[in-house]
């Protein structure tokens, strides 16, 4: 985890771009407002039809015109994860006024994880076998359905010519993509990078297959209930989807045009359980280590931290074991400490989650609001953190810790700093 | 609906182009902004819709709209 020894000036990176579909909106600017204001963007299912199904609730985009972002060729071509991706991009790259041009595109790379990639493509191309035999396959079905084409559209429509991946490492890639993103600037590999998460997962296999695995909340007659972090009451998370981007820039690069900036991301930390494939450890030792792995990496202690965006899910085991966690790591401070769970709004947007909750977190430190938990009318036993229930909170904060955590034990961990010069 | 007509009907929906554009003359590639792949989809629309099969040693010398009907026709599609 240490950085080369070769590397004479620490590179700081800054966060100048932000830009988000999400259940609560179709922008950044509209997801926050909903945020502040405690709103759910959990709904019956209208992807699918899901008789029969045990969830029929999820947190889908709403009114999102495809044909903002891609013409009706690009359309037929594209899984909604890519389309998402693009979306997003579009919207950060323009927030940022970066120009990728010839000069930096080769400066200029991307980073989009995305936990389930074209799931929902691959499930409609197998009926198209079944139904008419593999003559039937479309040409663009594999293009739509690897999780990297995402980045891969992303670089091919902006011209960023740097370098790309995608972490697919669950619920913490978007984080993963932006821990590593920095890492990438920081050894001097590149000077921006357009890094986040997306997921476009209600598809039918994703809500089954998180049903047979008792993962999913199944309070279908309260959907916007359902999401209930740290709640005595709570009975799994909710599927989300939409994308999370942020432009990620060398620090001078950024001051040299005067790019407005939102936060400075100056930790972060990675880590596995290596427990058990879907279920974390019993006060999850795999998260708190990733905790202070992204403490030690911003060399902070733990009282420096104003707000952890927990990783929150509503499922059972999550939230006491991240709770359990965060007291191990922050002693005595943890009581201070304000921990909330936007998911409790926008639902788990699993391989996105950590794109957008990166931007909640820059904008708590922006907007001087900590989003608050929902839903959470009865704290469950051990649940005895400040979860900043039901109402935002109006307060300056410095440092903001953003945590998600994924099967395959999979623990990724961000802390954003308000930026001073100096 | 004459064969041409419906062709170029199929084809203006799958490459996103004008009716304009679709000159018999006009080459898939070329004129009409279509890759390698939407052509393969093109042309599995075709098969879909006049109910016939083309081989990929047929797709290999489709390189315009006319290339098509005439294929369409030799086949004995009216």
């Amino acid at each position: 985890m240490m950085r080369g020894k070769d590397i004479p000036v620490k590179r700081r990176i800054v966060i100048t771009g932000v830009g988000a579909v999400t259940p609560l909106g179709n922008s950044v600017e509209d997801t926050w407002k909903e945020i502040c204001k405690g709103k759910s963007g959990i709904g019956k299912i209208t992807k699918f039809d899901s008789t029969g199904y045990a969830t029929k609730i999820a947190g889908e985009l709403k009114n999102f015109d495809t044909r903002n972002f891609v013409s009706k060729k690009e359309l037929r071509k594209f899984d909604d994860f890519i389309i998402y991706a693009l979306a997003a991009t579009e919207m950060a790259l323009a927030d940022s006024e970066l120009d990728i041009n010839e000069k930096n595109a080769e400066r200029v790379g991307v980073i989009i994880g995305s936990a389930i990639g074209g799931l929902a493509t691959l499930e409609k191309e197998k009926e198209a076998i079944l139904r008419g035999g593999p003559r039937k396959m479309s040409p663009f079905a594999i293009p739509a359905v690897l999780a990297n084409l995402g980045a891969g559209n992303v670089s091919i429509r902006f011209g960023a010519k740097g370098p790309i991946n995608c972490t697919a490492t669950a619920c913490s890639s978007g984080t993963n993509a932006i821990g590593d993103a920095m890492r990438i600037i920081s050894g001097n590999y590149a000077d921006v990078m357009i890094a986040g998460g997306v997921d476009a997962a209600i598809s039918p296999l994703c809500v089954a297959g998180f049903n047979a695995m008792r993962a999913i909340s199944v309070r279908n007659d309260q959907p916007e209930k359902a999401s209930r972090p740290f709640d005595r009451d709570r009975d799994g998370f909710v599927i989300g989807e939409g994308c999370g981007i942020v432009i990620l820039e060398e620090l001078t690069k950024a001051l040299n045009r005067n790019a407005k900036i939102y936060a400075e991301v100056v930790g972060y930390g990675s880590t596995s359980d290596a427990y058990h494939m879907a279920i974390p450890p019993p006060g999850h030792e795999g998260a708190a280590r990733c905790m202070s792995a992204a403490l030690h990496d911003a060399h902070m202690s733990p009282g420096d931290i104003d707000y952890i965006n927990a990783h929150g899910t509503s499922t059972p085991p999550n939230d006491l074991y991240e709770t359990q966690a965060i007291k191990n790591v922050f002693g005595n401070h943890a009581a201070k400490l304000a921990v909330s769970s936007t998911k409790s709004m926008t639902g788990h947007l699993l391989g996105a989650a950590g794109g957008v909750e990166a931007i909640f977190s820059a904008l708590s430190i922006t907007e001087g609001i900590i989003p608050p938990t929902m839903n959470l009318d009865n704290p469950a036993p051990e649940c005895d953190l400040d979860y900043v229930p039901h109402t935002a909170r109006k307060k300056a904060i410095k440092t903001v810790m953003s945590n998600t955590f994924g099967f395959g034990g999979v623990n990724a961990v961000l802390i954003l700093k308000k930026f001073d010069e100096h | 609906m004459k064969l041409e007509e419906r062709v170029v009907e199929i084809i203006i929906e799958h490459l996103d182009v004008t009716k304009e554009e679709c000159v018999p003359e006009a080459s898939f590639i070329d004129d009409l902004g279509a890759d390698s792949l939407d052509l393969v989809e093109l042309i599995m629309e075709m098969e879909e819709n006049f109910g016939l099969q083309i081989s990929d040693e047929e797709l290999e010398k489709i390189r315009t709209i006319q290339d098509v009907i005439d294929f369409l026709r030799s086949k004995g599609v009216t």
